[in-house]
């Protein structure tokens, strides 16, 4: 089925792997194989000792909300219709320097407007989780 | 007093022009840039023929070869675009003041012209469905749009600092009693109260309606050229004094989350030039224009350019601060882009021209330092204005 989802291209070389890691169910993130210096999103250089060799380390996918945002119309049609929903920023609780964008959900599989946004707040732990859409899995993110 | 520059004092603005600005005007966007440049050369007293350089924004649609053709302008020997949408405005600027400095060229044309309609405008709504740019990280959680990226940065704003919709408020609502002077303002006719600002539908909270800048079709245009010619041209200069540029260290334009400290911004770096080669400073300005596509844009931005410390941007814009006449700093003198047009933040560097030259609708009297900037959040720019003393 054609969606009109925004998604990622799996064929962006400097992302892949990341985007691979969430087929499996892993939250990877890029880190510099020279230095260990992690980095998100991906980039070709590490920007503490230039080094282009990477590798992929897995994360414990816990994090906390670091802000939040509640879209409401006019959005693109295939948000429009979930619209008012939630998106977060969350940072990994062993690195808050890395953060991620994503969305609060009550399951895996369960649409962005189903959490009340009142009930939103920085700080908040959670989890990942992974949701396919087409031949991607977005990493999504559910309260403790 | 900072050490000499090539660029302080050695240009100045000497013409300004601006076609209508509204919804739906029935010109091309091509014809608005001409006719913008047109004015602003007749206003200057200068001849098309004696244009030597352009300067404007890569998202400006119209291109050098056309505009030149069009207007008649001469042999033209410089010609530069400034990248990141709003941010460029007064880079552009600074940009036509180095090359005349430098001896590239002579009287240098800077212009923006922009209609909402067009499918450079709003390219949000005419993203792709597969992201192999920095959107991937971003769009498929749904922050599609700019206000739902600044919106982001907002709501951790008010968690850091206590910022409120109060806060966001004063700033509309200034700005809406300034436009409401100016008869060249889209809003100016459209009152706006706080109850007003806090029953407005939301569009990406914790922003409502009235955080939002406008869609203005039209093209405004200055003429730069150097601080002696302008003298004996008929209007008084706007001394270009000092401009800067910004792009910080892990800087990821609007989506900027993923840097140890989000809400220090490119103003931060901008600024840092920006006074280190200005001969004044925050406490000197006595009229600003703030780049505002959202309202929390003014707040991060007297921040960043020094009116206040960390934090501190919310609670300045309270008690009419930032109101003309009685404000310690009045801001968006004209209506800025949340009430006058959003024409990308250009409108903004003409207000800061009017303001040395005397001629705003909301002049501060006496107004000889008159500050510029262009969007934060983005890679940025910066222009100090000064009155003639010499």
């Amino acid at each position: 089925m054609e969606t009109k989802w925004l998604l990622p291209d799996l064929s962006e070389p400097t992302s892949a792997p990341f985007w691979e890691g969430c087929a499996r169910g892993e939250l990877l993130v890029q880190t510099c194989a020279s230095c260990g210096l992690p980095r998100m999103p991906p980039r070709p250089m590490c920007s503490s000792c230039r080094s282009v060799d990477v590798r992929w380390e897995p994360t414990s996918g816990r994090a906390r909300i670091w802000s939040f945002i509640v879209p409401h119309p006019p959005l693109l049609p295939a948000f429009a219709e979930y619209a008012p929903y939630n998106a977060i920023i969350v940072e990994l609780e062993e690195d808050p320097s890395i953060r991620f964008a994503g969305n609060l959900v009550a399951s895996a599989d369960g649409a962005i407007n189903e959490i009340d946004a009142a009930t939103i707040e920085i700080g908040q732990p959670v989890h990942v989780v992974f949701h396919q859409i087409d031949d991607v899995f977005l990493p999504r993110w559910v309260r403790d | 007093m900072s050490e000499p520059t090539l660029v302080k004092n050695r240009t100045a603005v000497a013409g300004i022009g601006q076609t209508k600005l509204g919804k739906g005007l029935p010109d091309t966007e091509l014809s608005l840039a001409c006719q913008a440049i047109s004015l602003a050369l007749d206003d200057a007293g200068i001849s098309p023929s004696e244009v030597d350089g352009l300067a404007s924004f890569t998202m400006e649609p119209n291109r050098e070869v056309d505009v030149a053709r069009a207007v008649g302008l001469g042999d033209i020997t410089f010609f530069s675009q400034v990248g990141f949408g709003g941010g460029a405005g007064c880079g552009v600027v600074g940009h036509a003041a180095m090359a005349i400095a430098t001896g590239q060229a002579e009287v240098v044309v800077a212009w923006r012209a922009r209609k909402r309609a067009s499918a450079a405008s709003r390219p949000w709504a005419q993203a792709q469905a597969r992201l192999a740019d920095l959107g991937q990280w971003t769009r498929p959680f749904g922050i599609l749009r700019p206000v739902d990226e600044i919106a982001m940065l907002t709501r951790r704003y008010m968690y850091e600092y206590g910022g409120t919709r109060d806060h966001l408020a004063n700033v509309a609502i200034a700005f809406r009693k300034h436009a409401a002077r100016n008869p060249n303002s889209t809003m100016g006719h459209k009152p706006l109260t706080r109850e007003d600002y806090m029953k407005a539908r939301w569009i990406s909270e914790p922003l409502c309606l009235f955080d939002n800048c406008l869609e203005t079709d039209g093209a405004l245009a200055i003429v730069v050229t150097s601080a002696e010619r302008a003298r004996d041209l008929p209007h008084p200069p706007a001394l270009i004094h000092a401009f800067a540029q910004g792009l910080p260290p892990n800087h990821q334009t609007m989506t900027n989350y993923f840097t140890e400290d989000p809400l220090r911004g490119p103003a931060w770096t901008a600024a840092r030039r920006l006074w280190a080669n200005a001969d004044v400073g925050p406490a000197d300005v006595q009229v600003a224009q703030l780049y505002d596509a959202f309202s929390p844009l003014i707040p991060l931005s007297l921040e960043g350019y020094g009116f206040c410390a960390r934090g501190e941007g919310g609670p300045f814009t309270d008690d009419g601060a930032i109101e003309w006449p009685d404000g310690r700093l009045p801001v968006n003198t004209a209506g800025g882009g949340m009430s006058e047009a959003y024409v990308h933040g250009f409108n903004l560097v003409l207000e800061g021209v009017r303001q040395i030259r005397g001629t705003s609708t909301s002049q501060v009297d006496g107004a000889e330092v008159s500050l510029v900037t262009s969007g934060e959040g983005v890679p940025t720019s910066a222009v100090v204005f000064t009155k003639d003393r010499g």
